[in-house]
């Protein structure tokens, strides 16, 4: 036909062949593009993601790391268990889920199949507990207490038992060497969280799921270094979890050991005479305040090296065994740890309760006098009362010594010397108006001397205790101020015309807060080891040592040492004189003054005795006994809650800590053979390569029979009255108001 | 033994009256063959052998223990494959014209034996025969050429005899009537992603036959108001929605429906440039991406192979879609165009849908990628399609 051409084709099809030639080419291009966008462009974001899916990581646990005392006891080690576990990709592997190899184990456990099977379910929001929470590729740990008969039976039988292991595992245990237990300063473990991991995801030390974490004390503060490297071998895995190789392998690094100052003997003493000298405090009457039994409801005690700073013992009451966290707590243990009724055995009070200090401040306002001019050999009037704004104060033996030095005020703990000058200083700096820029010395004294900030001891969560000064008064004031001037109400009943009282002038520093203040009382708060920090600064010169229990940390096999040396965060305000007469006047306290008669036979000749005692007043509680004391090497620092007066209820068991260090009979006889520490442990105990710890045994302490506990020995005579001030009960409150009126 | 000369020197030799020679003669098929397109099916065919080795070697639930099973399949289809081809031209794109009505007929009784219980489900597909021995049928790869040839020999035969410029609107809907039919028997299995290479392979058939625009245009509004109805009217299974809904959002569902792709765009992006090398992909290796020998096989390329080695694939497909649209363009008869522009729609479409949606940018569906995946029916039916198309190349009129 004439319509169509030669080529057969019409320029219809012709055009329309180059339309498809066109779509055909663009899909392609479309795919190239799309290709290079997914390769070269995003091709590192999938690469990263190629890399994690095929991948599974199986944990070899590090052995935790020991804490060691000075001589290399174990605190803390770890004890090898049986433990048996079930591996989940192998038991998937069978054609059962391996609920037959499940159920020959339940038989040699001795347990229910359905028990144990419940034991290896991966957790889900479904599961109730207990199930598996972590790895699914991990062994998962059946039980951790098999007998030997039991592992010796599954690893005999392998092919009844493919997939189940019975190998010894390290579990942590607190070996309380010599009915030491050191629970607060030690710490606990617990599994590490969700949260945590995530935390540290990024970290150098990122956490497994696996892992224990230290919670309190040393196991929290040396968790990195006792914690070691698990070791990881990374599988490469199919998409059923197949291992199809190993990628890389990172060996376990265990744990390092931490050596502690903590001596365990003395620790044990320690321990041993703060239980007796509150269970003594319990038998005394309190004739002041409630009339009853003294409660003695919790106490700590310190023992520190004067010229380092370390911890030779640390024990806080009521206290509890910290071998109830291995293995995960019970729920049972846990409220009695923390309930409302537990009075809170965790809390380390040596470190987390604070007081006011009563008479052992009075250091602190010596100094404070000195540096404000006031002549450390003067003569200061201690008169049995002092009235200021138409209120007494009153001494606390209700007895004048006349006209007396800072040295013989400390000594006789004359409340009334410190309350003249105080007032004295108060009035000088512009009373109830204050001038500009007040001296303040009292304060400031008190903030030199560390109070008011923690310590910077190795133990987490230390407190801070307060200096009430006007900074803090102003912030308070304006805390509570409403609510003071909601209840208040002027000619009310006590508590009201105080809170009247404060909803006027609270932000002032009123002359009965300063006087209060001098004594110690008041609104302060000090804790035992501030005052330990103190103590040991007034005995070594006046470096204020941070505060350490750990001492060095060694690697595994003993090798890598890493020592903690001793920091200091600051010095006394004391030049040498002052330190020379301070010194000589708390070694009065303990041979002529306020201890004077709790060291009867005391060789103060061959190892001088200081002392400080205080008994402060809380209101609405029983007086706060403690006791300061230091010889040459040592500082100890014993307070007790509800507990009496300082030397009454600490004193003496103070005593018989340094007697079992010394190794002294209470006649002052010394036999060095028995003497636990007569000087400062300063060698560090040797590891071995394969990680043996070269440690002497030890024997429960063994408190000696007194010769003749009630004799008194001549010369020695009580002083009159039972507490170191006097002011109406109720007039102090802890972290209440102050009461002054003037 | 043999003579000296043997095969040493091809068609220069002594004995000029050999097969070399013969072969190589000036007119001789071999010589009129289109070379880039043979070999790059080649191409594609081997390095699908090396990818889908790769992705089968440790799928011992696959394999029988054999490594090399899925390697020696391949081979052995693509042998296969090459003889069919090698028939085909032998017989010729006109000779099979004649035959056209019996291979169609044959074709669609195939297909409703699927319907029966010869037939068996895979991947969801009632689309298999299971012939035994290993192995299995999936008739609607034959009648992607069955519809081909038979619309084409309807749309043409009037045109080529020279009646007509142009195909008339009854020759048009009698030829469309053609491809319905199959189409909606494999619809019924159902195997929706033929079903929409066959609605492509029409469209390309109705362009290329010259059909009055209208037809073109109604084809292309069926199709989307098809599409829109089927999904409306809740005529695709839930597993094929989801195949849907996880393309738009492959994070939707990870560990579902969404897992194949994100697993298979993971394999390819990880492949960055150059691959990480044959047999050492990770994903690979690991098995994580499902069908991987099949439907998938452009992920091993990708992750193994790199950018270069995918591109390589692109390329050859390339080569295989412009020889394709020369011997198109170039022959003078409308059949030979008509059965070109289909095979050219079927190619290009398949292997866009195939590598698209391990790329992310078309949904799942389970269609081979020509050549390369793994599949006897399918390899056979592409190489068919390069005998067709290597015919209409051999055969076209020499124009003066």
């Amino acid at each position: 036909m004439s319509n169509i051409p030669e080529t057969g084709r019409t320029p219809r099809v012709q055009i329309r062949l180059v339309v498809i030639q066109v779509l055909v080419f663009s899909l392609l291009l479309t795919l190239g593009g799309r290709l290079w966008y997914l390769q070269i462009r995003n091709g590192d974001e999938y690469t990263d993601e190629a890399k994690n899916n095929g991948v599974q990581r199986v944990v070899q646990p590090a052995v935790r790391g020991s804490i060691l005392d000075a001589r290399g006891v174990a605190l803390a080690d770890n004890e090898t268990r049986l433990v048996v576990s079930a591996s989940r990709t192998e038991l998937m592997k069978m054609k059962d889920d391996g609920k037959a190899v499940l159920a020959r184990l339940a038989d040699v456990l001795g347990m229910k199949p359905k028990e144990v099977q419940a034991k290896v379910r991966l957790c889900d929001s479904e599961t109730p507990k207990p199930c598996w929470n972590g790895s699914p590729y991990q062994p998962i740990p059946v039980t951790d207490d098999a007998t030997t008969q039991q592992a010796l039976q599954i690893r005999e039988r392998v092919e009844d038992f493919p997939g189940i292991t019975a190998e010894p595992t390290a579990v942590r245990r607190y070996t309380a060497p010599g009915k030491s237990n050191t629970a607060q300063v030690l710490g606990y473990l617990s599994p590490v969280t969700d949260e945590e991991i995530e935390k540290a995801k990024d970290s150098d030390s990122p956490f497994l799921r696996s892992d224990q974490v230290g919670r309190s004390g040393l196991e929290r503060t040396y968790d990195k270094a006792l914690r070691g490297k698990a070791g990881v071998t990374r599988y490469e895995v199919d998409n059923l979890g197949r291992v199809i190789g190993e990628a890389e392998r990172d060996e376990a690094v265990p744990g390092a050991n931490v050596v502690t100052s903590i001596d365990a003997r003395v620790q044990a003493v320690a321990e041993y005479e703060l239980d007796a000298a509150m269970k003594n405090a319990r038998k005394e009457i309190d004739k002041n305040v409630t009339g009853r039994n003294y409660k003695a409801d919790a106490g700590a005690v310190v023992v520190m090296e004067n010229k380092t700073g370390r911890i030779i013992s640390m024990a806080s009451l009521p206290t509890y065994d910290p071998n109830a966290w291995v293995g995960g707590i019970s729920a049972k243990d846990y409220a009695r740890l923390t309930g409302k009724n537990s009075n809170n055995p965790l809390l380390n009070r040596a470190i987390q309760g604070q007081a006011a200090p009563g008479s052992i401040f009075k250091v602190i306002s010596s100094t404070a006098a000195v540096n404000a001019g006031y002549d450390f050999d003067g003569n200061y009037p201690c008169p049995s009362s002092l009235s200021f704004g138409g209120r007494e104060f009153k001494n606390f033996e209700s007895r004048g010594y006349g006209s007396i030095s800072l040295g013989r005020a400390l000594e006789v703990s004359c409340d009334t010397v410190y309350y003249g000058l105080a007032h004295r200083e108060w009035l000088k700096d512009g009373g109830i108006t204050p001038k500009k820029n007040p001296n303040d010395w009292f304060y400031k004294t008190a903030h030199q001397f560390g109070l008011g900030k923690e310590t910077g001891i190795d133990l987490p969560n230390e407190v801070t205790g307060r200096v009430p000064d006007r900074q803090w008064k102003q912030s308070y004031w304006e805390q509570l101020k409403d609510s003071w001037c909601r209840q208040g109400k002027k000619g009310g009943s006590y508590i009201q015309q105080v809170a009247y009282e404060n909803c006027i002038e609270g932000n002032r520093m009123r002359a009965g807060d300063s006087v209060n203040y001098s004594i110690g009382q008041g609104d302060t708060l000090v804790t035992p080891i501030q005052m330990a920090s103190i103590y040991s600064a007034i005995a070594n010169g006046g470096t204020l040592y941070n505060p350490t229990v750990g001492k060095a940390v060694i690697s595994a096999d003993g090798k890598r040492i890493e020592e903690i040396k001793p920091k200091a965060h600051g010095r006394l305000p004391m030049d040498q004189t002052t330190s020379r007469k301070m010194n000589a006047a708390l070694a009065g306290v303990a041979t002529r003054g306020s201890a004077a008669w709790r060291f009867g036979g005391w060789p103060h000749d061959k190892i001088p005795m200081h002392a400080k005692t205080g008994t402060a007043e809380v209101y609405g509680k029983q007086t706060t006994s403690w006791f300061a004391s230091y010889t040459r090497d040592y500082t100890i620092v014993m307070t007790i809650s509800q507990g009496g007066t300082g030397s009454g209820a600490s004193g003496p068991h103070v005593r018989k800590i340094y007697e079992a260090m010394y190794g002294l009979d209470e006649k002052g006889g010394q036999d060095l053979k028995r003497a636990l520490l007569p000087a400062p442990q300063q060698a560090l105990p040797k590891i071995g390569s394969d990680g043996t710890i070269d440690s002497p045994k030890i024997k429960p302490y063994q408190p000696r029979k007194p010769l003749d506990e009630l004799q008194q020995p001549a010369g020695w005579t009580r002083p009159g009255g039972d507490r170191e001030s006097t002011r109406p009960p109720g007039d102090q409150q802890l972290a209440g108001p102050p009461a002054g009126r003037d | 033994m043999a003579g000296t000369n043997g095969f040493s020197v091809s068609g220069y030799g002594p004995r000029r009256g050999g097969i070399w020679s013969q072969l190589w003669a000036r007119d001789s098929v071999t010589r009129r063959l289109d070379w880039p397109l043979l070999c790059s099916a080649v191409a594609l065919s081997g390095i699908g052998a090396l990818l889908v080795w790769s992705a089968t070697r440790g799928r011992t639930e696959l394999n029988q223990g054999d490594p090399y099973y899925f390697l020696f399949r391949h081979l052995l289809n693509t042998g296969i494959g090459i003889a069919l081809m090698i028939g085909t031209i032998w017989l010729g794109h006109r000779t099979l014209r004649g035959a056209v009505p019996v291979l169609y007929g044959i074709s669609v009784l195939l297909i409703l034996l699927v319907l029966t219980p010869l037939g068996a489900t895979i991947n969801g597909a009632h689309a298999w025969i299971v012939i035994g021995g290993g192995f299995s049928l999936q008739p609607s790869e034959f009648v992607k050429i069955t519809i081909i040839l038979g619309m084409a020999m309807l749309l043409a035969s009037r045109v080529d005899a020279g009646d007509l410029a142009h195909p008339d609107h009854r020759t048009v809907a009698k030829s469309l009537g053609i491809a319905v039919l199959p189409m909606v028997i494999v619809m019924l299995m159902p195997d929706l992603g033929s079903v929409m290479v066959m609605v492509v392979i029409m469209l390309g058939v109705l362009l290329a036959s010259g059909a009055p625009n209208r037809w073109v245009l109604g084809l292309i509004g069926s199709g989307v108001v098809g599409a829109v109805l089927v999904t409306a009217l809740g005529l695709l299974d839930e597993y094929q929605i989801n195949r849907f809904a996880a393309f738009a959002n492959p994070e939707l569902d990870p560990a579902g429906v969404g897992y194949n792709t994100n697993q298979a765009r993971i394999a390819i992006g990880s492949g960055g440039l150059l691959g990480t090398g044959l047999f050492k992909g990770s994903q690979t290796t690991g098995q994580f991406v499902p069908e991987q020998q099949t439907d998938f096989v452009f992920t091993v390329a990708g992750e193994e192979l790199g950018f270069v080695g995918a591109a390589l694939i692109l390329v050859l497909l390339g080569v295989v879609l412009w020889r394709a649209c020369r011997i198109a363009r170039e022959t003078t008869e409308l059949y030979g165009t008509i059965v070109a522009a289909g095979i050219i729609a079927w190619f290009a479409f398949q292997s866009f849908e195939n590598i698209g949606m391990t790329l992310g940018i078309m949904p799942v569906a389970g269609l081979p990628l020509p050549f390369v995946s793994y599949g006897g029916s399918s390899m056979f039916a592409v190489w068919v399609a390069i005998g067709l198309l290597q015919s209409i190349r051999v055969q076209r009129p020499m124009s003066a």
